[in-house]
């Protein structure tokens, strides 16, 4: 077990001038053989690690990271955990995710510094309206929050806003709110998940970039080619985002996704302004201020397939024009950073988790704002791979749906549109 | 932002324009392939690390529709890969 993290923790190693700390995870030599073999060390990458070893015991885990531990996607998001989707299928999952998400500080010791601050839906289309109120009923079904606020209320609540007045082209006609949405500490998850798999034996390697997938005569997966050498294990997760198809491809094998790059970018910190997450899905974008103050705004992602990790500058251009129609004042903002995260997307928005027609291979893609589906994601993931039969949260986002035309047409992610 | 050459109008700005998708093969007729054949039609595109041929629209210009290569890791618009020869 690992050290507890407890104030008398704190107290004691602070007597020793924080020099007795134990490490919260070990760099173990890369053995040639595991029982299952995780690719990429990201948030569901790790995630899967901790629940095999969690939930059914499998211990003998290597997590091989291309580049650090926390450098992937899981710092390249707006850490929105929330649950406002729009199908029967989705929303259960992402239900158990926000649940998970809350526990998550108390489960691993570790402060994610979870922040329930709720989202606000700031509507300015009747379309969007109508879909809104649907996605409420369904949503009532399902038992995630969502709750519409008038005009009046919103302005109330988020005095920032200041534009989409009544002689605006897209004049503000009322909100939703979902109050289970919340933000955390994207590194804290990342160094809490990395901590535990350490503690129950799992082995988490970085600067291991996976080059080939290898199949064994039988045709079953039999392990990883690494600069590092070859890893074998009877069972391989791909957990790769945007980066799937290169990796199954080496294999011969094709998946029905298609890789974007999707922004975000920071302001200067200000004093505490916004106490909610905001998206404008009419206007296009989304913002939430960290307890650092600063606002990190995304907007929708580049058009057309792309592997950069850049923004490009019409889309900056037009999110951040979109944000000055509803928020002027935050024109003398300077902004300070930006960075994009590659994605895959299926053809109906939906994630694809599933082992695929290489038997002991799995895969878990598709993920369009992923952050919010990590704790799920690894519990589905790990209870597929230890058992060989599909979580009942993740049964209808099998690859076998798109062999049957069965879709699961996805509304609820933010940007998609 | 990309510099896009209209057949008509010549190179002009990205903002002109709207994005189209990739390119994919001609639809082929369902009663006579198979189901893999079909539903790998409406379910794959070409998802490569480098270029891809994407169609684009001049909706701000003079409403053509129009093919390119673009470099996926750079955003470069760069020639048609030879076919052979």
């Amino acid at each position: 077990m690992p050290q507890r993290y407890s104030l008398v923790s704190l107290l004691r190693h602070g007597l020793n001038r924080h020099t007795t700390w134990a490490p919260a995870w070990r760099s173990p030599q890369l053995k040639d053989r595991y029982d299952v073999i995780v690719i990429g060390a990201g948030g569901h990458g790790l995630a899967t690690a901790y629940y095999l070893a969690k939930e059914h015991g499998v211990t003998n885990i290597a997590v091989l990271e291309r580049g650090w531990l926390g450098g992937g996607n899981i710092a390249r998001n707006t850490i929105t955990i929330r649950s406002n989707y729009m199908r029967d299928a989705s929303i259960p999952f992402y239900v158990k995710s926000v649940a998970l998400y809350e526990a998550m500080t108390r489960e691993l010791d570790f402060n994610t510094m979870h922040s329930k601050r709720g989202m606000i839906d700031v509507i300015q289309t009747w379309g969007m309206m109508r879909d809104r109120r649907r996605r409420q009923h369904i949503m009532d079904i399902h038992g995630a929050t969502y709750e519409q606020l008038s005009v009046a209320e919103l302005r109330h609540r988020v005095p920032a806003l200041t534009g989409g007045g009544p002689e605006a082209r897209l004049p503000v006609l009322g909100a939703f709110v979902h109050t289970d949405a919340a933000v955390n500490r994207h590194d804290a998850v990342a160094w809490a998940y990395a901590r535990a798999i350490d503690a129950m034996g799992g082995a988490i390697h970085q600067q291991t970039p996976v080059t080939q997938l290898l199949r064994g005569r039988d045709g079953r997966i039999e392990g990883v080619e690494t600069p590092r050498g070859t890893v074998r294990a009877p069972k391989v997760v791909i957990a790769v985002s945007g980066h799937t198809t290169s990796l199954t491809e080496t294999l011969g094998l094709k998946l029905p996704l298609r890789s974007m790059n999707l922004t975000a970018f920071v302001s200067e910190p200000v004093r505490p302004l916004i106490d909610v997450i905001i998206n404008c899905p009419d206007a296009g974008v989304y913002l939430s201020q960290t307890d650092k103050g600063e606002l990190v705004i995304g907007g929708p992602p580049d058009p057309g397939q792309s592997y950069r990790r850049d923004i490009k500058q019409g889309v900056f251009e037009e999110t951040v024009a979109s944000m000055l129609s509803l928020f002027p004042a935050f024109k003398r903002l300077k902004l300070l950073r930006q960075w994009g995260g590659h994605l895959d997307i299926a053809p109906d928005a939906s994630p694809i988790q599933d082992e695929t027609e290489v038997p002991g291979l799995f895969v878990t893609a598709g993920w369009w704002g992923g952050y919010k589906a990590i704790p799920a994601g690894g519990l589905t993931l790990a209870h597929l791979v230890a058992t060989g039969r599909p979580h009942p949260l993740m049964e209808p986002f099998s690859l076998r749906r798109f062999r049957h035309l069965d879709y699961q047409m996805e509304t609820g992610t933010t940007t998609a549109r | 932002m990309l510099l896009i050459t209209c057949p008509f109008c010549g190179p002009r700005n990205e903002s002109e324009f709207v994005y189209g998708g990739p390119v994919k093969p001609p639809r082929p007729d369902p009663a006579t392939r198979d189901d893999a054949e079909w539903t790998e039609w409406l379910t794959h595109v070409p998802n490569p690390v480098g270029p891809v041929e994407e169609q684009w629209w001049h909706a701000r210009g003079c409403g053509t529709w129009l093919t390119i290569w673009r470099d996926t890791r750079s955003h470069d618009i760069v020639g048609a890969p030879h076919d052979g020869g």
